[in-house]
């Protein structure tokens, strides 16, 4: 009898259909958390997003504000120099501010950058994609061409003129600058969604449960919001998750080569930018902020390919 | 073949004469004069005047845009406001430095990738293809800059092996060519290791291998063979990657290349050569989408370009 029921027992775990279910974005949920790269890079993610948001709470000085005798750029206390001070874990920079709060507040900046004119992207890029790809006729003639114009500009020479031309004007000055970088990187990002959501509508809209709906009547929209997006979303999420990282990648350069937020609001790359010229002399006040770009970058990377992966796996290279 | 050729290189005329109207636009509606440069000095109106007769600024907008564009079709670029010299002369020096530049780091990259896209392929999921995919995802994500950051810090702060600044002796192209290297290497080593294990995997090498070969002529003659054809047609994207990344590098080095002189003048408003330099980098991507449609097509029959 005992062998009988252990036979079940094996039967039972066989049976592939008695596994508990998973819907699809379930499946993808649990292949992205089985990657440790890309669990790891959402933990620093979470806590870089924490960090920006209890900003004044977690820096113990200003990030602005200069100290009144600020004594020489200070050293971080692990160099054991004597241009030291305790109340400065990471030391000063070139103007006296405290380097930890200069960093923490500057979290807001890449933050903000890497999420805003992503939306404003997607936004714009898949209304238009799914429009042109569903409908062609004007509409997708005129993405392909304009497309065709942005592509023969390197991306960050293009980002580069807008934010140079419209730096000295009223609206390049709005929230440090961080305004016209946000419109500036859409207007440059948001062609290539459009061209892949295009792309995916347009080897959508043949398969056969396209024309079931329309065959029971389904409307254009109907179609377009229940059947394509859905079905186009996981190649979308996964540039998502480029799209981020190249945003932020975009202000820290604009910052570094001096044309990016307006100082003294402090940025990764704007940090990079102001301590260069001292680099030898006190070489962290660079060195921690391109750290922090390089982990923030890297994190949002594994994520990226652990979503990749996990949405459709035979992408998996 | 050849028609499809000749289309493509007329399509080219329509998208560069947009590149150049779109630049010449946001030149124009940029506020400020490339003239009053110091605000605590604004320069005379009489010199202004002069000045604006001299470039052409008095005239109407959209007859500067004519002007300029069939003054390009005769390949004068104008003259550089910010160094007051022909703008082809102030390219003609930095251009070969920068081609020199972009030259190196590619041939770096490729005798990078290559070798080591193929081994991290043959050796799948073992120590050395975990390596090279770790180094892929670092080169392709941490910014060229920062990268430059700690290159600096151990190898010319740290060891003292190079200069940090500057051009002309070997010792100095080094950390430069390495950098702007680094990005396309992990690219390409990436693309070459995805286009090997695709490879792999055809019918036509099981079949090779069931014929008897050696595992060394499975790989190098039919393998290798297929899998280099994805990876010759990004090469060309790769180029002109460096080309147009070289101006950080640039920037960052001190190096006097186009792309060095390119930053300053944004900053200057020095548009003619703005100008002339976007023209010449869309001009370079162009060349280099076309060239990999051409090669696609002469390297894999199976694929049709002419439709």
């Amino acid at each position: 009898m005992a062998t009988a029921s252990a036979t079940q027992e094996r039967a039972a775990e066989l049976n592939v259909l008695s596994r508990k279910q998973r819907s699809l974005w379930g499946d993808a949920l649990y292949r992205l958390f089985r990657n440790k790269a890309a669990v790891a890079g959402l933990i620093v993610i979470a806590m870089a997003f924490l960090v920006a948001i209890f900003a004044p709470f977690l820096a113990p000085f200003s990030p602005i504000e200069i100290p009144k005798n600020p004594a020489s750029q200070m050293e971080p206390l692990w160099t054991g120099s004597k241009f030291t001070d305790p109340r400065y874990l990471l030391g000063t920079d070139f103007l006296g501010r405290d380097i930890v709060s200069r960093l923490i507040f500057a979290s807001r900046i890449s933050m903000v950058v890497g999420f805003v004119p992503t939306a404003i992207v997607f936004g714009l890029g898949v209304t238009v994609g799914v429009t042109a790809g569903f409908f062609g006729g004007w509409l997708d003639q005129l993405l392909m061409r304009f497309t065709d114009i942005v592509y023969a500009f390197p991306d960050f020479l293009f980002l580069l003129i807008i934010v140079a031309s419209f730096r000295a004007s009223p609206f390049g000055k709005l929230l440090d600058g961080l305004m016209l970088i946000f419109v500036a990187i859409a207007i440059v990002g948001w062609v290539g969604v459009a061209r892949l959501t295009r792309g995916q509508v347009l080897a959508l809209k043949e398969r056969e449960f396209v024309e079931a709906a329309r065959s029971v009547g389904a409307t254009p929209r109907r179609i377009m919001a229940k059947h394509l997006l859905p079905n186009a979303l996981a190649p979308l999420i996964v540039t998502a998750a480029f799209v981020v990282p190249n945003a932020m990648l975009g202000e820290a350069t604009l910052s570094f080569l001096g044309v990016g937020i307006i100082p003294p609001t402090p940025s990764w790359g704007q940090m990079i930018n102001e301590g260069f010229p001292l680099f030898s002399a006190n070489p962290w006040a660079v060195l921690l902020p391109a750290i922090c770009i390089s982990v923030v970058m890297l994190s949002f990377t594994f994520v990226g390919d652990g979503l990749r992966d996990a949405l459709d796996p035979r992408m998996k290279t | 073949m050849l028609k499809y050729t000749i289309r493509r290189l007329l399509l080219m005329i329509p998208t560069l004469f947009f590149v150049a109207l779109i630049t010449f636009a946001l030149a124009k509606a940029a506020p400020g004069s490339p003239f009053d440069k110091n605000p605590d000095k604004p320069p005379k109106q009489e010199i202004v005047d002069r000045w604006n007769k001299f470039y052409g600024l008095d005239k109407p907008v959209p007859e500067q845009f004519v002007m300029y564009m069939s003054n390009v079709l005769h390949l004068d670029f104008g003259t550089s406001i910010r160094r007051q010299r022909p703008v082809s002369e102030i390219l003609g020096q930095g251009f070969p430095v920068t081609a020199q530049l972009g030259a190196q780091a590619l041939i770096l990259a490729l005798a990078v990738a290559l070798p080591l896209g193929v081994i991290s392929a043959l050796k799948q999921n073992t120590m050395v293809d975990y390596g090279s995919l770790f180094f892929a995802t670092v080169g392709t994500t941490i910014p060229s800059f920062v990268m430059a950051i700690f290159f600096i810090y151990i190898f010319a702060l740290g060891l003292h092996l190079f200069p940090i600044t500057g051009w002309g002796t070997p010792q100095h192209m080094v950390m430069p060519t390495v950098i702007l290297a680094l990005g396309a290497a992990a690219f390409l080593a990436r693309i070459t290791r995805a286009s090997m294990l695709e490879a792999i995997r055809q019918d036509y090498v099981r079949t090779a291998r069931s014929k008897g070969l050696r595992e060394q002529v499975v790989i190098v003659g039919h393998v290798l063979k297929n899998a280099m054809i994805p990876v010759a047609t990004v090469v060309g994207p790769a180029a002109a990657g460096l080309i147009t990344g070289s101006f950080i590098i640039e920037t960052f080095f001190s190096v006097p290349g186009i792309g060095r002189e390119y930053v300053l003048s944004i900053t200057a408003l020095d548009y003619p050569v703005i100008m002339a330099t976007t023209l010449l980098y869309a001009f370079f991507i162009v060349v280099a989408n076309l060239s990999v449609d051409l090669v696609y097509g002469m390297l894999d029959p199976r694929i049709k370009v002419a439709k």
